[in-house]
């Protein structure tokens, strides 16, 4: 069984994430179960999205406590949160790159990447919404998965011109992993 | 057809699939995406019924009582307040024997505000005469609602059924799910016809004054039929196996490693999946654990969990609502059974976990089974924070 929690404010579109991502998974026969933890429920809420993958059918219906993945869609939390708690000694966390990180307080054993993800985001989809591209992201770093098994999802998910910049967004990502690390 | 489903999803259009002339909701929290998606499919000519948003609970369940005396088959979902709100319509729906569907997203009751998941909603409508199922995972909530419709309007039955599914982590958890095909939930579950209606061509009267010379009769006969619920329904999942091959036994109980258990936990709802993995994983290490799931709490199938439970020496139950001022409800319940039996665990024990959304996690899990191992009897709260209570001022 693998375990990602994502970490992002409520309103940027985690759930969508974790969706888009468990879809992948569905579609290459595994068994993901996609689901949102609330904060306060209003929108910049800090929220988390997980997804739990196997197999088989998952039972387990706890929140994420020792994750194999974090993803960090929103960097400011970084401030206020240690949203690496409980990552797995291997686990690997992949990081929206913005603006204010302090790296040196980040810095231990596990494996972290930092993608400009907004920056792609922006570029590509014209909106800061870093989630395509870190999905992109993970894509790369895991290797459960390939892209097109990820465009194919994000197929479901969008339509048109969305869509097609969502894809581009997802390739940068992927892409820039694939470059840099 | 296997699906990646949101759990809201996947049963608005197991809904769907059952054809309601009627679906009745207010639409804003505590709300689903049910009612959302239902309307979407009405919007879209995918489903041909009769949406109607109403402005509250209380006039939601209050269409879907109308529409079903109508001989319409009728659909409404709601959550928490919006189920309380419902309540004195909800009694009457079964005291006039009207069989409708209803999905209470399981969550937590004001004060305070909690918008998150426990069964406190609708444990509190448990003596509504409704009967209730709780499911599991995303699966058994798009199953349960075409058993629900086909067991409320049998014609020996002809009352209304709940399905209780945990808030959040089913109504908006996403899940692989298998979506039965629309000629087999035809095949399953023939089209409504009404023993009664109300129809102006032959005037008649529902639920009109029963005195002191007739009420206590009609509330005997409710009583009767949920006797009659326990024969029936095993009846029913197995027509339901017949056609669309999932197995819920006689949809009553589940027992989980039960057969030479030491100890066992008793609990409703999708916290069963994690208690599954618990019980395995103490399985490995030799320890005799199982776990007893109640699917079907109203009528309560007392046989079936005396047969059960009656070789095991500790048993503990997991309430994830209260009754307060005495026990917990499903503990209360279970005890009960034991009384004057010549068979009967040492210990039942209650536990009280996941309140307003408190996950429970492995390790909650693994803590009740722990602490059924002491000597002590005494109602349990898990995964309290003792730091958070001050004395009295």
């Amino acid at each position: 069984m693998k375990e990602i929690r994502i970490h992002a404010r409520a309103g940027q579109g985690a759930i969508t994430t974790a969706t888009i991502l468990g879809y992948a998974y569905f579609l290459k026969g595994f068994y993901p179960y996609a689901f949102p933890h609330f904060g306060a429920a209003r929108m910049g809420a800090p929220m988390n999205a997980f997804l739990r993958v196997d197999t088989k059918p998952i039972r387990l219906r706890s929140q994420i406590y020792e994750p194999d993945y974090v993803l960090i869609v929103d960097p400011t939390l970084l401030r206020g949160f240690n949203c690496l708690v409980g990552l797995k000694d291997d686990g690997i966390a992949i990081i929206n790159e913005g603006e204010g990180i302090d790296k040196s307080k980040l810095n231990f054993k596990r494996k972290l990447y930092f993608v400009p993800a907004a920056k792609i985001a922006l570029e590509t989809i014209g909106k800061p919404l870093a989630n395509t591209a870190l999905l992109g992201a993970f894509i790369a770093v895991s290797r459960d998965l390939d892209i097109e098994v990820l465009i194919k999802s994000l197929e479901i998910r969008f339509k048109g011109e969305i869509l097609e910049k969502n894809i581009l967004s997802a390739k940068k990502g992927f892409e820039f992993v694939k470059e840099r690390f | 057809m296997k699906r990646f489903l949101e759990g809201s999803q996947a049963v608005a259009n197991s809904v769907a699939l059952c054809k309601p002339g009627v679906i009745a909701a207010y639409p804003i929290t505590p709300q689903t995406h049910i009612p959302e998606e239902l309307s979407k499919l009405v919007a879209e000519g995918l489903l041909n019924s009769e949406f109607v948003n109403v402005e509250s609970e209380h006039s939601a369940a209050s269409v879907v009582l109308g529409s079903t005396a109508c001989g319409v088959r009728s659909y409404t979902a709601t959550s928490s307040q919006g189920l309380l709100l419902m309540g004195e319509v909800l009694f009457n729906i079964a005291g006039l024997r009207l069989p409708v569907v209803l999905t209470c997203a399981n969550r937590a009751v004001s004060a305070p505000i909690n918008i998150w998941n426990d069964q406190q909603d609708s444990i509190s409508l448990r003596d509504s005469g409704w009967a209730q199922f709780y499911v599991e995972n995303i699966q058994e909530a798009v199953d349960f609602h075409i058993i629900a419709y086909r067991l409320a309007e049998d014609r020996n039955i002809m009352l209304p059924v709940m399905v209780c599914m945990d808030g959040y982590i089913l109504t908006h958890g996403v899940e692989v799910v298998d979506m039965p095909e629309q000629k087999d939930v035809d095949r399953f579950l023939p089209a409504y016809k009404p023993l009664y209606k109300l129809d102006i061509e032959n005037p008649l009267t529902l639920g009109f004054l029963a005195d002191t010379d007739y009420y206590m009769e009609t509330r005997f006969a409710i009583q009767k039929t949920h006797q009659e619920i326990l024969d029936l329904l095993p009846k029913i999942t197995h027509d339901f196996r017949n056609v669309f091959g999932r197995d819920y036994g006689e949809g009553l109980i589940e027992t989980y490693r039960t057969t030479d258990a030491e100890r066992v936990i008793v609990a409703m709802g999708s916290v069963c999946g994690t208690i599954k993995e618990v019980v395995d994983q103490l399985r490995r290490k030799g320890k005799k654990v199982g776990l007893l799931k109640v699917i079907t709490y109203r009528p309560f199938p007392i046989d079936k969990i005396y047969e059960a439970l009656k070789n095991v020496p500790k048993v503990a139950v997991l309430d994830r609502a209260l009754s307060l001022g005495a026990d917990a409800p499903l503990y209360t319940e279970i005890r009960a059974i034991f009384f004057g039996k010549k068979r009967s665990p040492k210990l039942i024990r209650s536990f009280i976990a996941g309140l307003g959304g408190r996950d429970i996690t492995l390790d909650s899990i693994k803590e009740i089974f722990k602490k059924l191992s002491l000597k002590t009897t005494e109602e349990e709260f898990i995964d309290l924070k003792p730091e958070l209570l001050k004395d009295k001022v």
